[in-house]
């Protein structure tokens, strides 16, 4: 038999041990490496599916984390090499879930014709494929799988000749005019691109938005792009592909979107280039970022830096809908926003430090600690949730004079009195929300969401990696807002709870897939 | 002894879920006023609170707000910190112990059913050689003209002109003429609920007996209680700039002259903050010919308030500095606009006010560059001739 998971790049003649089933982890941020790296290290085939050109999510985008100020991609980047070169990991990025469906068995070897997709007699009739899989039947121990049909987006690069070397990327006409949203849009890429350097795989995408050639039909007299690149992986012809799988279990691991802070108009997020949020800061602050880690707006560097935490989280609004608030607590600002004071006092050893917070929640190992730590590195905590910024002087002044500087009008509730502090730079901890796609997903896989519009796990306490469909288990911040142990403990939960369900299915049948692997890597 | 105004906190921390309150401060963070006077709202929640008794007499800075209810937008807990000084203020004018000016546009709005006191046979004067249909006789659109622009005469422009704009937009439309009375929207935040409840009632029924499908009010005030809290079943309420920016955008009123004006724009409180309305000002200055629109950097959900609501038009507040109006102009004439139009009486009262006051019309001390404060209407009608 063949192997149904080979991963070419690193690990040619290397097979998979077929006579087991398979799982599937949707995404691939720090909770979908981690669930993939525990089940494949279990011995058991793995599909790690990501929609974006590499792995790493979030915390690829992080400069330091909290409390122990470990460099993130220093931690992070052996795990996105790991599922590179993992011989249980077939990594799919650029790719995306589009269908799935419930089958009767996790390995029908070839399925006779017209075989219904049903669990036994007695159980709800099975929904045509595309529709939301089945429940499980009757509570019972369930055999059943899934078949998966996952959409591998064209990158327009062969990516088995594709070397990395970039040649095609300072060749683009695009380049330094395309938004970086790896970098949260305060750097600009070419049209080409790998998103940022230790990508997994280091392979180049074209952005169809961007590419002059594929978004308007033409790109000058010859593709600069196609020339420079001596491998000749450009490839304009490459369409999508759609690629089946089977598989007996399946982690979502999503992860989450920031809240957009234009919806808090009164902080002046879009109109002040001295206003942004957290993650944006993540970015300037990273050594490997667009500016080198050198923290500066408008190429000043900020003498007084004002934090503003709970920016749209915690709030109990009557007509919640579209108005930029949720009722929970996001709890990872507090810490960043520590983190944040830290790396501030760390590179502008002068600067003025202010950090508005409603309540401190330090709840981790560590975390108080590192509190403390912070606050005795002249970090002025202030108690008081800021009102608005505005500029004094207006835009006039600004321009005019160039002095005009932002203002943070609140009110220090432990003087009980307004104060307004100035401020070159306002960070914005900014609410930790669902994907705008939850929907999308949650009907592909027969999903439910909880009232804040997060994946609903089974139960709150007891069940917390489990969903109302067996054989299907949540990861991360998908579920709710985790920082990184969190979402690394609930990764290994899932894995765990998804090994279950593969060892029950291995114990009684074996493990195919109707996806052949044809020697093509990610 | 105790004084006369010593409040039983419990009820009135149910009556408005004050228990909700996380004591963030947003509120009093973002109070226009709490920064020149010794109004905190903030305080006055957790007072609320954690005390038995408040005594009401002990905080003249209760008549200092201006109901411009920016900390009800703000409010992360919906707690609604503005109801609580409408409702301080209650207790107050239940004792009779209001300052003098506020206890006269009450009496002047009980007696002539305006705040002047001025008779109430004289409310149609600014209309004097108009032809306006009664609105009794049956209309579409009934425009709803309110105490200040009927009665002042630095207001009165603005409805006249707005007359000019619905004939030539072919409007079906009438006025109520001398029935009509104050809407209430001061009174009820001045704390009178029964007189609010009364107006409500008389201006409601003649209202729905009139049997127009739309209501047009030129000032944001009457707009906001009259679309909020009358429950007018089936009748569309619209602030004027609604309408107008409606006529225009149909192409029913053409605004054909030129105004080469430089033009900035306040969003008055109950106009933009609470009622969210932002687009359609902007879009009826827009239509003007020849006018060039620029942005004060405070504006939409960030204007600041003229002093000029809640009250305010009639009693100076505890502290008799500059109202923030002097502020606001000063932020207008910093964008370098020739005008600064607003969309609603009291600010239109203010803010010329506080351009007189500092002179910013005159060139001799402003170095030639002037600040003249205009209705978005007299622009239109400008536009119009």
């Amino acid at each position: 038999m063949k192997s149904a998971i080979r991963n070419r790049e690193s690990v040619e003649g290397e097979t998979m041990d077929l006579g087991k089933p398979a799982a599937l982890v949707i995404g691939g941020g720090i909770a979908g490496i981690q669930a993939a790296l525990d089940i494949a290290d279990a011995g058991f085939p793995v599909y790690l599916v990501e929609r974006e050109p590499s792995v790493g999510g979030r915390m690829a985008q992080l400069d330091k984390t909290f409390p122990t100020l470990d460099c993130s991609a220093c931690i992070l980047t052996p795990k996105m090499v790991d599922v590179g070169r993992h011989p249980n990991i077939e990594l799919m990025t650029y790719s995306e879930v589009v269908a799935c469906e419930y089958t009767r068995s996790v390995t029908p070897p070839s399925p006779p014709a017209g075989t219904p997709p049903c669990p036994p007699a007695g159980t709800p009739p099975c929904p045509p494929a595309g529709t939301p899989p089945c429940p499980p039947a009757g509570g019972g121990e369930r055999r059943g799988g899934f078949r998966v049909q996952v959409r591998r987006k064209p990158r327009y690069v062969d990516v088995s000749k594709c070397t990395g070397c970039g040649s095609c990327a300072a060749a683009c006409r695009m380049k330094g005019r395309v938004l970086n949203r790896f970098d949260e849009g305060i750097a600009k890429r070419s049209a080409i691109y790998v998103p940022f350097p230790q990508a997994v795989p280091l392979k180049y995408t074209v952005d169809p938005t961007a590419c002059l050639y594929l978004s308007r039909g033409t790109c000058g007299k010859t593709f600069l792009c196609k020339d420079a690149c001596a491998a000749g992986a450009i490839d304009f012809e490459q369409q999508e592909e759609i690629v089946d799988l089977e598989v007996g279990a399946i982690i979502v691991a999503t992860g989450f979107d920031l809240l957009d802070a234009r919806l808090k108009p009164e902080f002046g997020y879009g109109v002040y280039p001295e206003v942004m949020t957290g993650i944006e800061f993540e970015r300037l602050s990273s050594a490997s970022g667009p500016t080198m880690g050198k923290i500066a707006v408008n190429g000043k560097e900020p003498k007084d830096v004002v934090f503003i935490k709970c920016v749209g989280s915690r709030e109990r609004r009557r007509e919640q809908a579209a108005l930029g608030s949720v009722p929970y607590c996001s709890r990872v600002c507090c810490m960043y926003t520590a983190k944040h004071a830290h790396l501030v006092r760390d590179k502008l050893p002068d600067a003025r430090i202010t950090v508005f917070y409603m309540d401190v929640r330090a709840f981790g190992k560590g975390y108080e600690e590192f509190y403390d730590r912070v606050k005795h590195e002249r970090v002025m905590y202030r108690r008081g949730e800021p009102s608005e910024v505005y500029r004094r002087g207006g835009e006039v002044a600004r321009s005019e004079t160039g002095q005009s500087r932002l203002v943070v009008l609140a009110e220090d509730t432990m003087l009980g009195k307004p104060v307004e502090v100035e401020a070159d730079l306002v960070v914005l901890a900014n609410a930790v929300v669902p994907r705008t796609d939850m929907a999308d997903v949650a009907g592909l896989l027969g999903l439910e969401c909880s009232p804040d519009g997060f994946f609903q796990e089974a139960h709150p306490k007891l069940r917390p990696v489990d969903t109302a469909v067996d054989g299907i288990f949540l990861a991360g911040c998908c579920q709710g807002p985790k920082d990184i142990p969190d979402t690394v403990a609930h990764a290994k939960a899932a894995a765990a709870s998804a090994l279950g369900v593969l060892v029950r299915h291995s114990s009684s049948t074996h493990s195919s897939s109707t996806h052949s692997p044809g020697g093509r890597p990610t | 002894m105790t004084s006369q105004g010593l409040l039983k906190t419990e009820a009135m921390v149910e009556q408005l879920e004050l228990m909700g309150c996380i004591q963030c401060g947003k509120c009093t963070g973002g109070c226009p006023v709490a920064r020149k006077t010794e109004l905190n709202i903030r305080s006055l929640i957790y007072q609320m609170l954690v005390e038995p008794e408040l005594d009401v007499d002990t905080h003249p800075e209760l008549w200092d707000c201006t109901c411009c209810f920016t900390c009800v937008e703000r409010c992360p807990k919906d707690v609604r910190p503005a109801d609580l000084i409408i409702g301080l203020r209650g207790q107050l004018v239940e004792g009779g112990r209001v300052p003098d000016t506020i206890g006269d546009a009450l009496m002047g709005i009980f007696r002539q059913g305006n705040p002047t006191g001025i008779a109430r046979e004289d409310r149609a004067a600014w209309a004097k050689g108009m032809e306006i249909k009664a609105a009794q006789e049956g209309c579409e659109v009934l425009f709803f003209v309110g105490c200040t622009p009927a009665y002042d005469p630095r207001v009165q422009g603005v409805p006249r002109a707005l007359v000019r704009a619905f004939a030539a937009a072919g409007l079906d439309f009438g006025t109520l003429g001398t029935e009509e009375s104050c809407c209430g929207n001061e009174v009820r935040r001045m704390g009178e609920a029964g007189l609010f409840e009364m107006l409500v009632e008389e201006n409601g029924e003649l209202i729905r007996s009139v049997g127009a499908s739309r209501l047009v009010a030129p000032s944001p005030h009457c707009f906001n209680t009259l679309k909020n809290e009358y429950n007018l079943d089936g009748i569309q309420v619209l602030h004027y700039t609604q309408l107008v920016a409606e006529l225009i955008e149909q192409g029913r009123l053409k605004l054909t002259q030129e105004v080469k004006k430089t033009v900035t724009y306040h969003d008055p409180c109950f106009l933009g903050k609470q009622n969210h309305i932002f687009d359609e000002p902007r879009a009826v200055l827009k239509a003007i010919p020849g006018l060039k629109l620029v942005e004060m950097d405070r504006s939409r959900e960030r204007s600041l308030c003229c002093e000029g609501g809640g009250g305010r038009m009639w009693a100076e507040g505890t502290n008799l500095q500059e109202r923030l109006a002097f502020q606001r102009v000063r932020e207008a004439a910093e964008t370098g606009a020739e005008i600064l139009a607003v969309a609603c009486p009291f600010c239109l009262l203010t803010l010329e006010d506080a351009v007189k006051v500092q002179g910013l019309d005159d060139p001799a001390r402003t170095g030639g560059r002037t600040l003249q404060v205009m209705d978005i209407m007299e622009l239109v009608d400008l536009a119009l001739a």
